[in-house]
């Protein structure tokens, strides 16, 4: 397959062997991750008009689900704040590895039983359930946000590496679902010099970088989904055996390897919850809105025991039995549950457009708030930029509709041509595209229900 | 190259030739640029009264016909709301209590949502409504193109060979 090595470019080897421009970028990110914090919890409490609510929720936000996730897979991991300090106490150093090994922490390993992502799930679901009161509390937000990196410090000193972003984070979870289809991958070029290689100081380290933190031996990864895009291996690896590809779009979504149940609810729960939102948030129903606001309140509870029933039942449920369907027409029957898992990976590309979709349902419209909260992050008065009275104003609301349009259609086409080549693998000379039809009713009734919420 | 699991394939499935992607190609055109002509209707005056409270509008989705003369009376009845029509970009405001006006000539057609522009409270940003101007052809024509890329997608794939 097409590979192209953008390492080959110095520049880019440069930048992204040198430790400084990563830690510079980490630095800022921290500055600015702990100025959102302060300015939750003594800015305004409007929150369209605070910078922690405005930074987290429209910028951060746009920027990650539009641009980081599907150009560069997990490449906001890289420069993520929330483990840094975690991540310099476990050093015990800021920039590069020490001569001697020094540092905190208890470095332990963390269980087999939850090597997985079903916390990721629960996490994420967790705080999807209070989103809207998340989303729309600058106080709430601040608490989430110190949580997140108290947590995330507390985890890297009990356990080893960065066993919080691989197990824990709430975000991380989607973010190596949707990972896969980057058009950037990091991989080894010749995994012969890496079975010759005794040390593996990819996963040890040594005196050029980190072993790597996401726990992973770079020379048998084959997907996207737990690379954390450190570059740690690059500046470790004493063979220049480590490459940064830029690669067709998607590639790991046809890996046979590694398909897991974890993984393939995640896409429902990514999908579900766009759905979910794009009916709460963006519908023209009030009264949904002040239930899922009212947390603890009757009609609340409705709304989340809702919620979770279509994530988590109704949702995969009527997908399993389309699989179901399929298994039963295809030779060599197989496990329905086995063929539900390996299916939901389809459901990847749909998920990611389903939810770049409706983020431009508000992205757009809100983004005319940043220029305020810039110019007085906590609301005393300051005016940076000389906007801070700025009114709101809608962008591109003309085009917004027909964007959506546009990347729901290419999110189900792309889902689609998943869907036959998964079903290829398996049914081999068998393989008869109509067969697939279930499945592809179920993205395609998806996707309508998407834009008769979002532009209808 | 073989590698040690042998039970990976590397499925090469044959896309089809040239001649059905412009096929896909041409209906998807007329999909998206078929003008619809809509049902000829007078245009007339007309007047909507939407009520606004924190955070809904009612009713919260309106329709005219394209041309119409249209008049939204804005009432509020708690704290000051505002409607802000988007792909009009037309806004006002009303305090509570007052009704407010908003007239303009419905000449765009298709399903416009419409906003909250004074911060009203906490769910302010996700107070929203809609306006239909007579039949809604952006969402007809995006079910349309979604049916046609699910064909396509599916019929795309005609063959394949499987290297082991
Ligand atoms: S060390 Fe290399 S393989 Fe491991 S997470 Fe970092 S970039 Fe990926
Ligand atoms: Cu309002």
């Amino acid at each position: 397959m097409v590979r192209y090595n953008l390492i080959q470019i110095p520049v880019l080897r440069t930048l992204l062997t040198n430790r400084w421009p990563q830690l510079i970028i980490r630095a800022l990110a921290l500055a600015g991750f702990l100025l959102a914090i302060l300015a939750g919890f003594v800015g305004t409490p409007v929150g369209n008009r605070n910078f922690a609510i405005i930074m987290v929720w429209i910028a951060w936000w746009a920027l990650l689900i539009m641009v980081a996730v599907p150009l560069f897979g997990r490449g906001w991991c890289s420069i993520c704040p929330i483990p840094i300090p975690g991540e310099w106490l476990q050093n015990g150093t800021i920039l590069g590895p020490l001569k001697k090994k020094s540092g905190f922490g208890l470095k332990m390993r963390w269980p087999n039983k939850f090597r997985n992502i079903w916390l990721q799930n629960v996490a994420f679901t967790v705080l999807a359930l209070f989103s809207i009161v998340i989303l729309t509390q600058p106080r709430i937000t601040g608490i989430v946000l110190l949580a997140l990196i108290l947590i995330a410090v507390g985890t890297s000193f009990i356990f080893e590496r960065r066993t919080f972003c691989r197990y824990l984070c709430p975000v991380g979870g989607f973010i190596g679902l949707y990972s896969q289809v980057s058009p950037i991958e990091v991989r080894v070029r010749d995994t012969s010099v890496c079975a010759g290689h005794k040390v593996k100081t990819c996963y040890t380290g040594n005196e050029d970088g980190y072993g790597c933190p996401w726990g992973i031996f770079p020379g048998g990864m084959v997907k996207n989904t737990n690379c954390g895009t450190c570059m740690e291996c690059l500046r470790t690896c004493p063979y220049d055996n480590i490459a940064v590809n830029l690669r067709p779009p998607g590639t790991d979504l046809l890996q046979l390897r590694g398909r897991k149940l974890d993984e393939a609810f995640k896409a429902f729960i990514m999908l579900g919850s766009a759905v979910v939102y794009s009916v709460v948030l963006i519908g023209p129903w009030g009264a949904l809105k002040t239930a899922a606001f009212a947390v603890g309140s009757f009609a609340w509870w409705g709304y989340a025991l809702s919620f979770l029933a279509f994530v988590y039942l109704l949702l995969p449920g009527i997908f399993y039995l389309a699989v179901r369907f399929i298994s039963q027409n295809v030779p060599g029957k197989r496990k329905p549950l086995r063929m539900f898992t390996e299916y939901a990976y389809a459901l990847v590309p749909l998920g990611l457009a389903a939810w770049i979709a409706f983020s431009l349902s508000f992205i757009f419209t809100n983004v005319s708030y940043l220029w305020s909260v810039l110019s007085d992050p906590f609301s005393w008065g300051w005016n940076l930029f000389g906007a801070a009275n700025s009114s709101w104003t809608p962008y591109f609301s003309k085009y917004v509709p027909a964007v959506q349009v546009l990347v729901l259609i290419v999110g189900l086409f792309w889902s689609i041509t998943v869907i036959q080549r998964i079903s290829g693998e398996r049914t081999l000379s068998e393989y008869k595209p109509w067969r697939t039809w279930p499945v592809v009713a179920y993205s395609a009734f998806v996707t309508v229900g998407l834009l008769w919420l979002l532009v209808g | 190259m073989r590698h040690k699991q042998t039970r990976k394939q590397i499925i090469e499935i044959f896309p089809r030739q040239s001649w059905f992607w412009s096929l896909i190609g041409v209906v998807s055109l007329g999909i998206v640029f078929v003008p619809i002509p809509s049902t000829f209707s007078q245009p007339v005056e007309k007047t909507l009264r939407v009520e606004a409270s924190t955070f809904e509008f009612t009713p919260a989705v309106l329709s005219v016909n394209p041309g119409d003369l249209v008049t939204i009376e804005l009432n509020s009845t708690d704290v000051v709301h505002g409607l802000y029509l988007d792909g009009y970009d037309i806004q006002i405001t009303a305090q509570p209590g007052q009704t407010a006006y908003l007239k303009f000539v419905a000449d765009a057609r298709g399903t416009f949502r419409f906003r909250c522009s004074v911060s009203c409270g906490a769910l302010h940003p996700f107070m929203i409504g809609k306006l239909k101007v007579g039949p809604d052809l952006l969402l007809w024509r995006g079910v349309g193109m979604a049916v046609l890329a699910a064909l396509a997608a599916v019929w795309s794939f005609h063959s394949w060979s499987a290297i082991t």
